[in-house]
């Protein structure tokens, strides 16, 4: 199939974007949809910077990239012909879906989120430069520390889904943030369970 | 308590570093009073002899530090019949009809320049007789802490029980807009002098005072993975203790400093760990498919108490620190976590739930009776004082977290308030040494 013309320099345009960013920090994070997720910096240290005193370097927070669109919507595309990051920059399509929500105190998934970690699975195991990041999160209800480890067992939970699948385990990384980093501030049912959930965050070297 | 002593050793374990100034201090509110409370009149102490204007109101600071220990009420100022300053110019029937059990008068002189001497007396106000004067050295820079041992003296005469209004406490500001996001404080227990220990960008969790008060163990997610960090609060020095993959989390001081309790999740699923802080040497005590965590030592430092799920909802569990098989030792509710004990290991504060709210109820091991201690939604973090008579924890209201501390019957409870940010897991500090 062709890309229409178009969508093919911006595509090159992206690819050359992300190349340099990847040159200067070694692996780039992308976020689907271009949600302005912020770059996983893998150079970052932060340890000492922080109590001496001395403001570190550790802060910087950058965009992630926007996704690219596919086309209108009517356009086949052949994701063979596709990098994974050009896959991954679509905000279409199945890969486009990297959060998975969860039951309150459960790390269970559904069969339409089963399906969706299918699709990634499939994707990493068919990909080896690709790495993908299992962040998972709690409501605030509870103690802290449980939550902690509830989050930790909602990302267990997914990366067993992708390793069936064919990911290999260093390819796929877990960190539970527990009620650290809610993504709706609210404190009622329907900002809790949008709390519970696991990121994947994907990043290509 | 000795307060003569050279007070050069009092600053040092004070001096935190600084990363910048820390300017939002808490406030307190009294939210409930308590009927039966002792009266004390605190009279303003007699600055007219300096000749610099004093920095610091002490008998107001005494007067709010009695009033939070719900034992205590101290008579309103306005209200005082009269402003005597030394005990032979109290005219004792007058503080009778005033309703006071107890009278404190005091005064400041100066010896040089910021070089204080605060006397005060404890005068019962019945017996019309003296209970107990002191005399003590003060510098600008301690004068609050100075304040506070007053008020150590007059709860202990008074009470039998030591105080720990002059302790610290450490809790962790979540602010969302400033530059750094997460800053790990530790303040007075008024919520005066708040200092930074450690800002980060991401979620710093877990702060655990090591038994001299002189470190705190925590978790920092800075590396964008959890580590365990100790770090000495006079020098600011720190060592990543715990840095496995998965969870590193829950650090907990043995009562001797010798040892930390820890979650680490490196062999599966969490599980709780002790690990000796000067060779790094692990040992696993539990080891089950289920979450263990929040692991607290008991006051003996032969068992730890730690939540699990192995029942199906989380409960609170003890093992031994050899290992075996954990014992539950919680049954009511279908939430019980995140233990503390109280000093003498008699009572073991946690979050608890029943149907959706989480409090802060208390087990007394001897009774085997559990009472709930507050009465709000979304209540966390229960810290015992080290002498045991308040609970500090931490609670929502609206989007922020407020710090609380409850007295162990349930009767009084103040609110530490804070314009600014979002506080949450305060630990209560250990008395510093005499």
């Amino acid at each position: 199939m062709k890309l229409n013309p178009g969508i093919k320099s911006w595509l090159l345009v992206t690819l050359v974007v992300a190349f340099v960013s990847a040159c200067t920090t070694t692996q780039e994070e992308l976020s689907a949809g271009g949600d302005g997720a912020p770059v996983l910096d893998e150079s970052q240290s932060g340890s000492s910077a922080i109590a001496d005193g001395s403001s570190g370097s550790d802060g910087a927070e950058a965009t992630g990239l926007d996704g690219a669109d596919g086309g209108d919507g009517t356009a086949i595309v052949d994701y063979g012909a596709m990098t994974a990051m050009e896959q991954l920059n679509r905000t279409d399509g199945e890969l486009a879906d990297r959060t998975i929500y969860f039951e309150y105190d459960s790390a269970k998934l559904t069969s339409e989120s089963i399906a969706i970690l299918e699709t990634h699975g499939n994707f990493i195991a068919g990909n080896g430069e690709v790495k993908v990041r299992l962040e998972g999160h709690g409501d605030e209800r509870g103690s802290r520390e449980y939550n902690i480890a509830l989050g930790d067992r909602r990302a267990q939970s997914v990366r067993r889904v992708l390793l069936f699948q064919g990911a290999s385990s260093d390819q796929v990384e877990t960190v539970s943030y527990g009620e650290e980093k809610p993504m709706e501030m609210g404190h009622d049912d329907a900002a809790w369970s949008k709390n519970r959930r696991v990121e994947l965050i994907y990043t290509v070297n | 308590m000795q307060l003569t002593k050279p007070i050069t050793y009092l600053f040092a374990a004070l001096m935190l570093v600084m990363v910048q100034s820390a300017n939002a201090a808490l406030t307190i509110d009294i939210t409930e009073g308590v009927d039966g409370a002792l009266p004390i009149a605190v009279v303003p102490f007699d600055t007219s002899a300096l000749t610099v204007k004093f920095p610091v109101d002490l008998a107001q600071i005494v007067a709010s530090d009695l009033n939070r220990s719900g034992v205590l009420k101290s008579m309103d100022r306005a209200q005082l019949p009269a402003t005597p300053h030394y005990s032979k110019q109290v005219q004792y029937a007058r503080w009778r009809n005033a309703g006071q059990d107890y009278l404190v008068v005091g005064r400041v002189l100066e010896k040089s320049s910021g070089l204080y001497t605060i006397e005060f007396q404890l005068l019962d106000v019945l017996k019309q007789r003296q209970l107990v004067g002191r005399s003590m050295p003060a510098k600008k820079r301690n004068l609050r802490s100075r304040a506070h041992q007053i008020s150590d003296f007059i709860y202990e005469q008074i009470t039998g029980t030591r105080g720990a209004f002059d302790t610290r406490i450490a809790f962790v500001r979540a602010q969302p807009d400033a530059a750094r996001k997460y800053v790990l404080q530790v303040a007075d227990t008024d919520g005066f002098n708040p200092q930074n220990v450690l800002e980060s960008d991401e979620p710093i969790m877990s702060p655990s005072w090591s038994p001299d008060g002189k470190s705190l163990a925590y978790v920092s997610f800075e590396g964008k993975r959890p580590a365990i960090f100790i770090q000495q609060l006079a020098t600011a020095r720190r060592t990543k203790v715990s840095g496995f993959r998965g969870i590193n989390s829950a650090p907990s001081w043995s009562p001797d400093g010798k040892h930390l309790a820890l979650v680490l999740s490196k062999d599966g699923s969490p599980d709780i760990y002790t690990m000796n802080t000067a060779t790094k040497r692990l040992k696993r005590l539990t080891e089950h498919r289920s979450i263990d965590t929040e692991p607290v030592w008991n006051h003996d430092g032969r068992t730890i108490i730690f939540t699990s799920d192995r029942s199906g909802s989380p409960q609170l569990y003890e093992v031994s620190v050899d290992g075996g098989k954990p014992k539950r030792i919680t049954f009511e509710g279908r939430y019980n976590a995140a233990a503390n004990l109280s000093p003498d290991g008699r009572y073991i504060a946690m979050v608890h739930s029943d149907r959706g709210q989480y409090k802060i109820a208390q087990l007394d091991r001897e009774t085997g009776n559990l009472i709930v201690l507050t009465d709000s939604a979304l209540d966390e973090s229960p810290s015992f004082s080290p002498n045991g008579k308040m609970l500090l924890y931490a609670s929502t209201r609206g989007n922020n977290g407020f710090l609380f501390a409850v007295s162990i019957d349930g009767r009084a409870k103040h609110k530490l308030s804070d314009q600014a940010g979002d506080i949450r897991e305060p630990v209560w500090g250990p008395f510093k040494s005499k």
